[in-house]
């Protein structure tokens, strides 16, 4: 066992910003290799991911399957190209296993499967990760484990009704082992958010949840985030994360309406050099 | 207190089992076995969609309330709740109608839980005419779409003897499992010594190789009976029950074809896509073609009523089963 001791007396937050800079690299040159991919959501997810494994999630990943583990539940599937990323940076997966992203016959594909080590849900079909989730803090506190539950779930997802119905859920069965993160990045399969999902985090309280608001490309604002979701009080906690996609490299965020990113082949040295650069 | 919990967890509202004259039946028997059963078991957990009272499940709740949860009319979550539990160690028996479980929660049932193999139960209560709601409670369909689910074993017992002994035997079966509940005062029809199978079709009559019967569910009952009516007048009718409909048990229902001039394939569900798709199919695929009748329901949507009603106006009742016996289509 090698199980990491989280959360540290105090948050690193230079070495946190170094994880996620580190996160956004191999993110970049995993897409480079596939040529394309949900790369801007997995950029605007990095700090998170950073602060979730490298801060505050307790795991082992010598041993993906050890029941007293916390649990990350990634539920937009799509960003497999951030999960594979950070279960690398975490120690689950060989790095040089990365390249194999999205290939036939990988054990990375395109959308999460629970093949993968540290993955815990199958993901794709959205809508499907709160539920599962609501159902893992509640099997922590049947057992009396100590381990926590974070979920990832997009604004898009909102739109879900399953979403709702899990988020009523979590507040009757006073799952205060729940944490969820939502990631408001503003844009879905047809382009920006339409349909009226504002404001989620009055949504998120008036359903029995206590709820922040952050940026969520914030490392500070995530950690304060993280501490406040610890408290027992008897409610599952909703940290809202207003995040950029693309985020770290400028010529992304400037095609921030891209739900799917496709680079030319000639461009990803340039967006390397600026992930670089913006972080000098 | 065994007693108390039966009597708090008895079903009410339409649609539970009629009572048959002559017949003996069990109340509850899902509740009660899984009531038991958890008392063995302390990994399993009970989950409803506002659906406790008329599925069963209070027995359960009753004696194991701290592993009980009704998450209200959210089919979906109960059957995302239900794989979150059964990756978290837990074995999960989840209750509501099966229309609710299939046309609503279908894509939940198929990803959550069987593309994972979580250890999830689902107890599915009123198939096909077993119930006098209307075609929004009758579940005329589910064979037909569940079986379309890889990694996903369907169970339909036949009665509540064998509906006690499914309980039991899910919990060891891995993945997902599918399962067409009866409740209310269900009755016990087939002999003291049978014993489920899990995957095996059973033969309950041996015939004179003239007609020879293919049932599931409580339709197997009708068949025994008719079996037995008829029996007088020079028909002596085999009878084979398939309680698991995935996997198919292809071999048995070769091994028991072969043996008779004709076929009649019995299922409380439409003859598309169901049982009688199944064993066409098997028999095509083995080359072995004989004249084959399906009693079963129409595609089409059904009547409110009583299950008796419904069963003689759809032609699924013991008459339809004796005269298809003594030649009729």
């Amino acid at each position: 066992m090698s199980v990491t001791n989280h959360p540290p007396a105090a948050p690193d937050l230079p070495g946190l910003r170094a994880r996620a800079l580190n996160l956004r690299r191999t993110m970049l040159d995993m897409a480079s290799g596939k040529g394309e991919g949900y790369i801007a959501q997995g950029l605007a997810i990095a700090d998170m991911l950073a602060a979730i494994y490298f801060h505050e999630l307790r795991y082992d990943p010598a041993t993906p399957d050890w029941p007293d583990r916390d649990r990350f539940v990634l539920s937009t599937g799509h960003y497999s190209i951030a999960m594979y990323a950070v279960l690398a940076e975490a120690g689950y997966l060989p790095k040089d296993e990365l390249p194999s992203y999205g290939l036939n016959g990988s054990r990375l594909p395109m959308s999460t499967f629970e093949d993968t080590p540290g993955v815990e849900m199958v993901g794709g079909s959205l809508g499907q990760g709160l539920g599962q989730a609501v159902g893992m803090a509640l099997a922590m506190k049947i057992d009396k484990r100590g381990s926590r539950v974070f979920c990832e779930f997009s604004d898009g997802e909102l739109q879900e009704g399953s979403t709702w119905e899990a988020a009523m859920s979590a507040a009757t069965f006073r799952c205060d082992n729940l944490v969820v993160l939502i990631d408001c990045n503003g844009i879905q399969a047809d382009g920006p958010v339409t349909v009226a999902i504002e404001p989620v985090k009055a949504k998120m309280e008036a359903f029995g949840w206590d709820s922040v608001e952050i940026n969520g490309n914030d490392m500070g604002a995530l950690i304060a985030a993280l501490e406040g979701a610890r408290a027992a009080d008897g409610r599952p906690k909703a940290i809202v994360m207003r995040t950029t996609p693309g985020h770290g490299v400028p010529t992304l965020v400037a095609r921030e309406r891209a739900h799917f990113v496709r680079v030319d082949n000639t461009e990803w040295d340039s967006l390397k050099a600026e992930l670089e650069s913006e972080h000098a | 207190m065994p007693d108390q919990a039966t009597k708090q967890g008895h079903t009410r509202g339409m649609g539970e089992l009629i009572d048959i004259a002559g017949k003996t039946t069990e109340l509850a028997p899902f509740g009660n076995a899984l009531a038991e059963l958890a008392r063995e078991r302390p990994e399993i957990v009970g989950l409803t969609a506002d659906m406790g009272r008329y599925s069963d499940i209070l027995p359960f709740r009753d004696a194991h309330p701290d592993r009980y949860f009704n998450v209200g009319m959210a089919e979906q979550n109960l059957i995302a709740m239900a794989a979150g539990l059964a990756k978290s160690g837990k074995i999960a028996y989840c209750t509501t109608y099966s229309v609710f479980i299939t046309r609503r929660a279908y894509d939940f049932v198929a990803i959550a839980c069987a593309h994972s193999m979580a250890n999830v139960k689902i107890f599915a209560g009123m198939p096909g005419l077993v119930n006098g709601y209307g075609a929004t409670h009758q579940a005329t369909e589910d064979i037909n779409m569940m079986r379309g689910i890889a990694d996903l074993t369907i169970i339909e017992p036949c009665d509540a003897r064998e509906l006690k002994q499914v309980v039991r035997a899910v919990a060891d079966i891995p993945g997902t499992v599918y399962v067409r509940n009866l409740r209310g005062k269900v009755p016990v029809e087939l002999p003291s010594d049978y014993r489920f199978t899990f995957g095996k079709a059973q033969v309950l009559r041996r015939g004179n190789g003239r007609t020879g019967i293919i049932s599931t569910g409580y339709m197997t009952a009708r068949a025994l009976d008719a079996a037995r009516s008829t029996e007088g007048d020079g028909f002596d009718t085999g009878v084979l029950h398939l309680s698991t409909l995935k996997p198919f048990d292809t071999t048995g229902v070769l091994d028991f074809a072969k043996d008779y001039d004709r076929l009649v394939v019995a299922e409380n569900h439409k003859t598309t896509g169901g049982l009688a798709t199944m064993v066409t199919e098997a028999l095509y695929d083995a080359g072995m073609v004989k004249p084959l009748t399906r009693i079963g329901l129409a595609d089409s949507f059904f009547e409110c009523g009583s299950q008796e009603y419904l069963e003689q106006k759809y032609e699924v009742d013991l008459p339809r089963f004796e005269r298809v016996i003594r030649g009729a289509a």
